[in-house]
């Protein structure tokens, strides 16, 4: 038998309006899992990028002996530089790295009563790859000296397990979201298929092929996937829009940069509409099964 | 065609529905399947469309073996028979003509196919002028044409009709038994399960008497212990 395109649609838009509340139930449904799988993703996205911008500024200090000359301070900053895992090295002079003291302590005594003398040149060492900073500080250990490196290994480790716990949570819980939506969207179809189990039972009773009855089933699932992806998108959007203006203004949070809406929209609507298919079009199949075993 | 030979059917519940039944139904007969509840009427419905297996026993519907019958054959089995229902098990929220078109594509007909027999199926039945109207607007007897209709739309074979006039009064259930008389002289086959002995003794047609899951009896007359 042929697939009959234009029957199948217009039984599935049909079937979409004539159980018109089991529909918008449906599609309600739908598009809370997926603004919760959204809303939670585009956290955990922005979690990610803060935590790679505080990884990008982590530095290790790698203080230059006063005896050096300036030839021999800039061939230790070119055989850091070509260390394995660094990224960039930045010279700071001992005048530059009082002033960055100076601005950062509020200690009046103190900002009084120091002067150049008390610091030393040092290079502010970038790396690639947190997990490796041990390695590249012992590496710039062997160059400048053992007690020439000032490295804070503890804060290190705490961006890496942070990394690592947010990756495998994250990971965890849309899964669990993705089958949780599934689940609740294949019972509500059941609801819907429920209603219709005379007209199945009639289809198969006249000798239609369980491909036949399935195809109208699949393009409504596919059909309340879409609407509630595109309604889920919008909401989305909107709620993202407006928490990020809202942190945006606050004082408290200015140090939290929100990644724009408009640079990730692509991706976004092309999860959410992939995932409000596969919920739609995988509750309405999981949804019919068993009422095809007649 | 339908033939069975020594069927036996036992349900998973250990409920011995059929002991041993052989019948042969003769392609264009008339045929009453009669006995009281529980006899194995409805199993042989059952097992004549495909929807249950004998445990033993061949059977043949059509030229389908259904003892070895593939899932992909059976809607196949299905469109040469039309099954009617005692509570007619129409589409509520269909038309009449809405509830033979349904059918009608759920076997992938053409819509040029659909207008062209519709009409032709309601006018044997005597609904011509009832083809915009919902199911709730008929009355009983009405309903259980449209529910022929539908049986007959996809031209099968074989009608089978499980207890047709159960829930009608009995003007009506002879208007509907005549109706299937006239369906049959046309060359259809019709299988009537029922058990309205008056009615069934009424028309002068093959009556095969079931009880207790075997055949009690095989000839033109119903006569109920």
């Amino acid at each position: 038998m042929k697939h009959d395109f234009s029957y199948f649609i217009r039984e599935g838009v049909g079937n979409l309006f004539s159980h018109g509340f089991m529909s918008f139930a449906t599609v309600g449904i739908t598009v809370a899992c997926l603004l919760i799988m959204g809303t939670f993703s585009l956290v955990a996205y922005n979690a990610e990028m803060l935590l790679r911008t505080l990884e990008s500024e982590y530095e290790i200090l790698a203080f230059i002996d006063d005896g050096n000359s300036a030839a021999q301070t800039q061939a230790i900053g070119r055989r850091i530089a070509e260390l394995p895992n660094v990224k960039s090295v930045e010279f700071i002079t001992r005048a530059e790295a009082m002033t960055a003291f100076e601005d950062r302590t509020l200690d009046d005594y103190l900002r009084a009563n120091i002067s150049e003398d008390m610091f030393r040149d040092r290079y502010a060492v970038f790396v690639n790859d947190l997990n490796l900073v041990n390695r590249t500080a012992d590496q710039v250990r062997a160059i400048v000296g053992e007690k020439n490196v000032r490295v804070d290994e503890d804060i290190a480790g705490g961006f890496i397990l942070v990394r690592n716990v947010a990756g495998v949570v994250s990971f965890a819980l849309i899964i669990i979201l993705l089958v949780v939506s599934v689940f609740i969207i294949s019972n509500t179809i059941r609801l819907t298929t429920f209603d219709r189990r005379d007209e199945i039972a009639i289809m198969k009773m006249v000798g239609a092929t369980n491909g036949f009855i399935r195809w109208p089933f699949v393009y409504e699932g596919f059909l309340l996937g879409l609407l509630s992806a595109i309604f889920a998108f919008a909401l989305q959007w909107l709620i993202y829009a407006s928490v990020a203006k809202g942190i945006d203004a606050a004082d408290t949070l200015k140090f939290l940069d929100v990644v724009p809406f408009g640079s990730i929209w692509r991706p976004v609507a092309a999860i959410f509409g992939g995932a409000g298919m596969v919920i739609g079009i995988g509750g309405s199949l999981t949804a019919i099964h068993k009422f095809l075993q007649v | 065609m339908i033939r069975l030979n020594n069927i036996v059917k036992e349900y998973e519940n250990g409920t011995h529905a059929l002991r041993g039944v052989t019948m042969k139904i003769e392609d264009g007969e008339f045929v009453f399947l009669v006995g009281p509840s529980g006899s194995g009427k409805s199993t042989i419905i059952k097992l004549l469309t495909g929807e249950i297996v004998a445990n033993s026993g061949r059977i043949a519907v059509n030229g389908f073996n259904l003892m070895n019958i593939s899932d992909r054959q059976v809607p196949l089995l299905r469109r040469s028979i039309g099954v009617i229902f005692q509570d007619f098990r129409l589409i509520e929220k269909k038309t009449v003509y809405e509830n033979l078109s349904f059918a009608m594509r759920a076997v992938g007909a053409s819509p040029r196919l659909v207008r062209g027999r519709i009409p032709y199926v309601l006018e044997l039945v005597g609904l011509s002028d009832k083809t915009q109207q919902f199911p709730h607007e008929l009355s009983g007897g009405e309903q259980q044409r449209v529910a022929i209709a539908r049986a007959l739309v996809n031209n099968p074979s074989t009608i089978i009709a499980d207890e047709p006039t159960g829930n009608l009064d009995p003007s009506r259930s002879l208007e509907i038994m005549r109706l299937l008389g006239r369906i049959n002289e046309l060359g259809t086959t019709v299988v009537v399960v029922t058990h309205e002995r008056d009615l069934v003794n009424r028309f002068q047609k093959r009556v095969i008497s079931l009880e207790n899951g075997v055949v009690t009896g095989d000839g033109v007359s119903y006569d109920a212990k």
